[in-house]
């Protein structure tokens, strides 16, 4: 009985380790490095820049530029975008904003960050910060809830005097993320990601080999990929708290059964009786 | 559910060709044709003001000389690029032959990096500022072709040959929908220059740069230029109707259209039963618009039933309000099931600011895409599995009254055979 009892309590042990341990840990801190960050910046949602979370890119632009990066976002992931724009020395009061976007072009609301900020006319940079939601694996069609796949930052100046109209400046953009993981995992799943064109894209099958071994870059909305591709939303921390949960409750049942059978055998009674 | 992509590929890879020809749906067909070559027309000003010595101490004109020497050795080999001049020819004080003075110095095609540099060498500030007429040349000049094709504007006064608004010829040229954007840098402005480059460039969805020290000047040409090298894709013209019965029928892909300020568009797009709609659309702003604006597409049936609507507004400087919309058709045992007609309705609630012309209609960009279709949930939680300390809790309680019931009652029927 006591090897029993032991066994159950490091079950218990390992469960209440293993289960948060697996909940709480934030990978995705950007494998790929800044090696080949961009930097540029697109204009439109079209022409939106690629990035990699993790990475930190950078650009030159003039005041007024829309400017568009994309980024993907896989399952569980709750991104965070940061952006810094350095003003030039001389300017007016003027008003930063950072908005996201997601694959099908809806705005995405910041849970928190200031994502619109003012700048007074003697700073000389501006952060922004938007911390989205989580992304689901699946959401009603009538919800607007992040799914995964593309989504785009657009970062420009929203309130500005007109003799500030042009001036350059010089912005740079890092995306992170958090792994939320099983708190967030949702039943159902998307046939694809929301990457825009992922329809033309996929019905030409071979395009992505010519495109790597010829080297010519074809154009496509957008050729996003997280770089160890899109999860498949099966896998989930709640297939461990519920096999531990079931093994736990087989353990207290085999204790409630030895509660009621008392200690075995009497000590009392000698033994060969 | 999402596969691997690269697995997933070879597989897709083989597919494709089993079935060529045979099923495969067309897509817009801009979107996989092979890139071609982008072309980009440097528009200079050469007008008498560019003999003004005032960035870093030399004048505009070798300013912009040297920023074209430095762009040229720095374009890239894909590119097809031209050069016409404005203001470089006529010195007298006739309006209407000044007005007429544009040139196209170095034709757009392939690249003779010296013979341009020789070309632009030459230039001499001279005469007047005809800013539209150039406009329309140069989009004239780079005719023809699908690849992209880029306006750089440099200037340093405002037009001079008014009553031709060189803002409206940019936007009649942009509501032509044949992708040319037209990007803008003055040198040195004042608000009046300012604010008529802003304009040409916000009407064709370029962008406006203020010049002050030559550094910025090739910096951002060059910038322009391999923009222009970027591949994008470009976007098939759609002509959406005022209603869903005779509205165009689009398969997946990228369409752009204009829509009038207020009103609405109806596009087709035909479902099958297990495949998702995919659509988003943006409406630009490419004039001076109020502050307070939205956009509404709404996926209705034949028979005029709301299925789902993506709609969003906003408020101050924008771009573009943009808002999608997705619309899994569940699957159907019967496998002819027909195709579902959704009827797509773009509207925009732009307004016009006092003044302000309403015709063309404003830019609209639509993406439609038809997926293969989502696994619906049937629970909340993933696979409908528990997570969490209560879980925990309730299964631990469970199990031992459980195992406490099953012990008593085992307990009890032997006590019951044994007095039998």
């Amino acid at each position: 009985m006591r090897t029993v009892r032991t066994l159950g309590a490091a079950l218990l042990l390992i469960g209440l380790a293993a289960a948060p341990a697996a909940a709480d840990s934030t990978p995705s801190p950007g494998a790929s490095g800044d090696t080949k960050a961009p930097t540029r910046a697109g204009t439109s949602f079209r022409t939106a820049t690629e990035l990699d979370q993790g990475q930190r890119a950078t650009a030159s632009g003039s005041t007024g530029d829309y400017l568009y990066w994309s980024f993907p976002a896989d399952t569980g992931q709750r991104p965070t975008v940061e952006a810094t724009v350095r003003l030039p020395r001389a300017h007016g009061a003027q008003t930063w904003q950072l908005d996201v976007y997601d694959g099908l072009r809806r705005r995405q609301a910041c849970q928190y960050g200031a994502a619109t900020r003012a700048a007074g006319q003697d700073t000389s940079s501006v952060a922004l910060t938007c911390v989205l939601r989580t992304v689901r694996g699946w959401s009603e069609p009538w919800a607007n809830d992040p799914l995964p796949g593309t989504y785009y930052v657009r970062l420009t100046v929203v309130d500005l005097p007109p003799a500030d109209l042009g001036l350059p400046v010089r912005t740079e953009v890092r995306v992170g993320s958090k792994d939320v993981g099983g708190p967030a995992a949702v039943d159902g799943s998307l046939g694809k990601p929301l990457v825009p064109g992922i329809a033309t894209r996929r019905s030409s099958g071979s395009d992505d080999t010519a495109s790597d071994s010829g080297g010519a870059r074809s154009a496509v909305l957008s050729a996003i990929e997280p770089d160890d591709g899109w999860s498949s939303g099966w896998w989930s921390d709640r297939w461990v708290w519920t096999a531990v949960g079931g093994l736990l409750a087989a353990l207290a049942g085999i204790g409630g059964y030895a509660l009621t059978r008392g200690a075995g055998r009497p000590s009392r009674v000698p033994p060969g009786v | 559910m999402i596969r691997r992509q690269r697995t997933a590929a070879g597989v897709l890879a083989l597919l494709a060709a089993l079935t060529a020809g045979l099923a495969a749906p067309v897509p817009a067909a801009a979107d996989e044709t092979a890139q071609p070559a982008p072309k980009v027309e440097l528009v200079l000003d050469v007008s008498g003001s560019m003999r003004t010595r005032d960035i870093d101490g030399g004048t505009r004109m070798a300013a912009a000389k040297q920023a074209f020497n430095e762009v040229l050795d720095a374009t890239p080999e894909e590119v097809q690029l031209g050069i016409r001049t404005l203001g470089a020819n006529y010195r007298g004080d006739d309006r209407r032959t000044g007005c007429q003075d544009t040139e196209q110095l170095y034709p757009v095609g392939p690249l003779d990096r010296t013979g341009a540099k020789t070309a632009v060498a030459t230039l001499q500030p001279t005469g007047w500022t005809p800013i539209g007429p150039a406009i329309q040349k140069a989009a004239a000049d780079l005719g023809g072709g699908d690849g992209t094709r880029r306006i750089v504007l440099i200037s340093d006064g405002e037009d001079t040959c008014q009553p031709l608004d060189p803002c409206e010829v940019a936007r009649e040229i942009a509501a032509k929908g044949i992708g040319l954007t037209i990007d803008t840098l003055g040198l040195v402005p004042d608000a009046k220059t300012r604010d008529q480059l802003s304009c040409i460039a916000d009407a064709t969805g370029g962008t406006y740069t203020s010049v002050q020290h030559k550094e910025e000047l090739s910096d951002r040409v060059g910038q322009l230029v391999d923009r222009a090298a970027d591949p994008v894709v470009t976007p098939v013209a759609a002509r959406g109707t005022a209603g869903c019965a005779d509205a165009p029928a689009l398969k997946s892909g990228l369409y752009t259209d204009r829509v009038d300020l207020g009103r609405e568009r109806w596009y087709k797009v035909d479902v099958p039963a297990g495949r998702e709609l995919r659509a988003s659309v943006s409406v630009a702003d490419d004039r001076a618009v109020t502050p307070n604006y939205g956009v509404l597409l709404r996926a209705v049936t034949t028979h005029g039933r709301e299925i789902v609507r993506g709609e969003s507004s906003g408020t101050g400087r924008t771009d573009v309000a943009s808002t999608g919309l997705r619309y899994p058709r569940p699957e159907s045992d019967d496998d002819n099931a027909p195709a579902e007609t959704v009827c797509l309705q773009v509207t925009d609630s732009f307004s016009a600011a006092p003044g302000v012309k309403t015709t063309p209609g404003l830019p609209l960009e639509l993406t439609v895409d038809v997926v293969s279709g989502t696994h619906q949930a049937s629970d909340v939680a993933s696979f409908g599995l528990g997570r969490g300390w209560w879980l925990l809790g309730v299964l631990v309680l469970a199990g031992f009254l459980a195992g406490l019931i099953w012990g008593w009652l085992s307990r009890w029927r032997v006590a019951v055979w044994r007095t039998n």
